[in-house]
């Protein structure tokens, strides 16, 4: 495929690789312990375990697989109120296909679908807003979720929906917002993380200012990152290099895409439909303060939170599950105690098992889970 | 109809859609079995339109000494997709089953499952192609059954296909069979049917259509049979697609084995496909796709036999079996580093970013 197949090639990632080597025995040699570098978003996760990138670094050199899978980290409680809308009578559910394996308390999507509940997938909020066009006895919900890549897009539908009068369609909103959560984690007292791939396409609508405080106060490396091998062995170079330089700077990798200031329209968009939430509930993380979005008060009609009713009851997560471990690199997936026992992609407890992009369910079904550790 | 001189007049079907009543074994459901099945499927064994297709032993014992049995029932929407339909599927679907166990394919019954309100021109569309696919694949539909339901009971048409084949003496395939060493074939592009079908669903809009690669596969394995006798073992790679079938030949043998992605075949349009959709080719289905297990002194042979069948011109060497990590398949990835290709939960959703 052009475009793509360059940022595969086999000669130049193995030249990367020597040269992350090379510049891993040399920072190693001034320490302990082993350099880990967090790649946040749930895409880059998917594609390090797809082309098995992390088998061909070295030892010295562990990839932490971050909070970034929307998915995985919704928590069950919104799964539970996700099905209670779904359920009412003449209610279509639309959703991403991906969220509808991902467990409540009583169940998943997928499971409230074979129980009677209209659930549909569908790849984009338009595509929910031509089901209430084309529904108008219905009332057609769309499950929106994601990061500030997928925002803009079910903003733009509301407003689309918004100036066509169609009053019989609504959001479930669990759109959630990345640096606070990047905040959250570099707060926590057992955090070794030396540096970080920022998310490519969340960058794309924020552009790279907002992760400015991460090199500045905290004084760790991010390089914004491209999703395909070359993209994202290049980025683990440069954090080495910043590492090994002993700065500590944005820098942008994906350049292609990503520019400093984002996508202007995007962001005029997110602004004008939503607001920041107070706090907001994260499978494996517990409640992140101003980490989710709701609608503004002038999009209240569309907020199907509000124009349904919803049991809004918070469920802990399984104690058995060491998600927030897992998530920070304290814990590699298999060193979790319920990993691949109690807890598996057929029966997932915990966030990272739940999507293909969690770090669990990628580790379980590309790395193995006999021969994990 | 020729076949049946003089007994009895053909009715025909004059409204344009199915309804009940060609379910309540009355004069219409005789005439939707005549205008629709028996004038397509016509044959000297259907002819007696008796309960049961009555075959004579030593007709069967001329191929071989084994019987081979199998059935399937399909389900698709839409019933028409670019390279095939339901019918054509039914019978390639069983016709391959027979196949790739290496016997050869001789009969099959079809039920038919309606429901009411399904055009009747399309329902005669897809008999025809039925028996199109039967005469290239060499078998005769022999009997059969139809059911109408009402409306919202089934999604517009199931169909069933039971087929019975026989193996000659002396050829043995089984998945107990691959040891280390072995060679991985398979005789074309992968996942072309999977794509076609989430095309022809509306999930992307192509330039071009995908066509799906439903193709009856029974003569082409003959082809690779007498190019590599001592073929251990084939299965015909449909649901789950070849990630499954590996990790089901993987778990039989209680062997490993190692593919080499960038060896693996797939069309640019569908990998493109799969791109946008986050989905991966290798868990699509095929329907005219075989994975087979050979020797490896034997592989040039049987990948140039199949190469010059037009179902096989792709055909190539994908990866071997090992005696690594028995019931695991493992890809080397095109960067040259190293994955597990596991068996799939459930469906492949797509992923939304």
């Amino acid at each position: 495929m052009k475009y793509v197949d360059e940022f595969r090639d086999r000669d130049t990632a193995m030249a990367l690789v020597q040269q992350i080597s090379r510049l891993t025995d040399r920072i190693g040699a001034t320490r302990q312990r082993p350099i880990q570098i967090m790649e946040v978003c749930g895409g880059h996760t998917h594609s390090i375990f797809r082309y098995g990138i992390e088998g061909m670094l070295p030892e010295q050199l562990e990839l932490v697989h971050g909070p970034g899978c929307p998915v995985c980290v919704l928590p069950m409680g919104r799964i539970d109120d996700c099905i209670a809308i779904a359920s009412q009578p003449r209610v279509i559910l639309t959703t991403f296909g991906d969220a509808m394996r991902v467990p409540g308390s009583r169940g998943s999507l997928l499971q409230a679908k074979a129980d009677g509940a209209d659930i549909r997938m569908v790849y984009s909020p338009s595509d929910a807003l031509a089901l209430a066009r084309a529904n108008p006895d219905r009332e057609v919900v769309f499950f929106g979720l994601g990061f500030e890549t997928t925002m803009p897009s079910t903003a733009l539908t509301v407003l689309d929906a918004e100036r066509d009068g169609i009053a019989n369609f609504s959001v479930f909103c669990n759109h959630i917002t990345i640096v606070p959560t990047i905040k959250a984690i570099l707060d926590s007292p057992d955090l070794q993380i030396d540096g970080f791939l920022g998310p490519g396409h969340v960058s794309m609508v924020i552009g790279t200012a907002p992760y400015e405080f991460i090199a500045q106060h905290y004084r760790k490396p991010l390089v914004v990152a491209g999703f395909e091998p070359l993209d994202i062995l290049q980025s683990i170079w440069m954090v080495l290099r910043q590492i090994d330089d002993r700065r500590a700077e944005v820098e942008n990798q994906y350049a292609r895409v990503v520019v400093a200031g984002g996508n202007a329209a995007a962001l005029q968009a997110i602004a004008t439909v939503y607001e920041l939430r107070e706090f907001f509930e994260w499978r494996g993380l517990g409640s992140i303060d101003y980490s989710g979005v709701r609608f503004r008060a002038g999009y209240a009609r569309f907020d199907a939170e509000r124009k349904f009713t919803v049991p809004g009851v918070r469920i802990a997560d399984p104690l058995s599950c060491q998600c927030g471990e897992v998530l920070k690199g304290v814990l590699k997936p298999h060193q979790c105690k319920v990993f691949g026992t109690a807890c598996s992609p057929e029966t997932p407890l915990g966030a990272l098992m739940v999507s293909s992009e969690g770090a669990c369910a990628a580790y379980y079904r590309y790395v193995g889970r006999n021969q994990a550790a | 109809m020729n076949s049946i001189p003089g007994v009895r007049r053909f009715g025909t079907v004059s409204l344009p859609t199915v309804t009940l009543s060609h379910g309540s074994g009355g004069k219409a459901m005789k005439d939707l079995i005549d205008d629709v099945f028996i004038s397509a499927f016509d044959n000297p064994l259907l002819a007696p339109l008796d309960d049961q297709a009555r075959i004579a032993l030593t007709t069967l014992a001329d191929h071989g000494d084994r019987l081979a049995m199998t059935t399937d029932s399909f389900v698709v929407d839409p019933l028409v997709f670019p390279g095939g339909d339901i019918g054509k599927l039914a019978v390639c679907g069983t016709v391959n089953d027979l196949a790739v166990g290496g016997a050869k394919p001789l009969y099959l019954s079809c039920a038919a499952i309606i429901e009411e309100g399904l055009s009747i021109d399309l329902l005669r569309r897809i008999a025809r192609s039925m028996a199109e696919t039967a005469r290239q694949a060499g078998v005769s539909i022999v009997c059969g059954d139809t059911k109408i339901v009402p409306r919202g009971t089934c999604d517009k048409l199931f169909l069933t296909t039971t087929g019975i084949g026989i193996i000659p003496a002396g050829r043995e395939l089984g998945a107990h069979l691959p040891r280390a060493g072995d060679a991985v074939l398979v005789n074309g592009v992968l996942g072309d049917h999977g794509a076609a079908i989430l095309a022809a669903r509306g999930d992307l809009v192509l330039d071009a259509p995908i066509d799906s690669d439903c193709a009856p596969l029974h003569d082409l394995i003959e082809t690779l049979l007498s190019a590599a006798p001592g073929t251990r073992f084939m299965r015909d790679a449909t649901r789950g697609g070849v990630a499954t079938i590996l990790n089901e030949i993987a778990a039989s043998a209680a062997c490993g084995i190692e593919i080499d992605e960038p060896a693996v075949p797939i069309r640019e349009a569908v990998k493109g496909f799969c791109e946008i959709l986050g989905l991966d080719p290798l868990y699509l289905a095929n329907e005219g796709r075989l994975v087979a297990i050979v020797p490896w002194d034997a592989s040039e042979q049987a990948v140039a036999a199949m190469r010059r069948h037009p179902l096989g011109a792709g055909a190539c060497l994908i990866g071997r079996i090992t005696d690594h990590r028995p019931g695991q398949v493992v890809m080397r990835t095109v960067l040259g580093g190293r994955r597990i290709v596991d068996m799939l939960v459930g469906d492949q959703l797509p992923r939304i970013c």
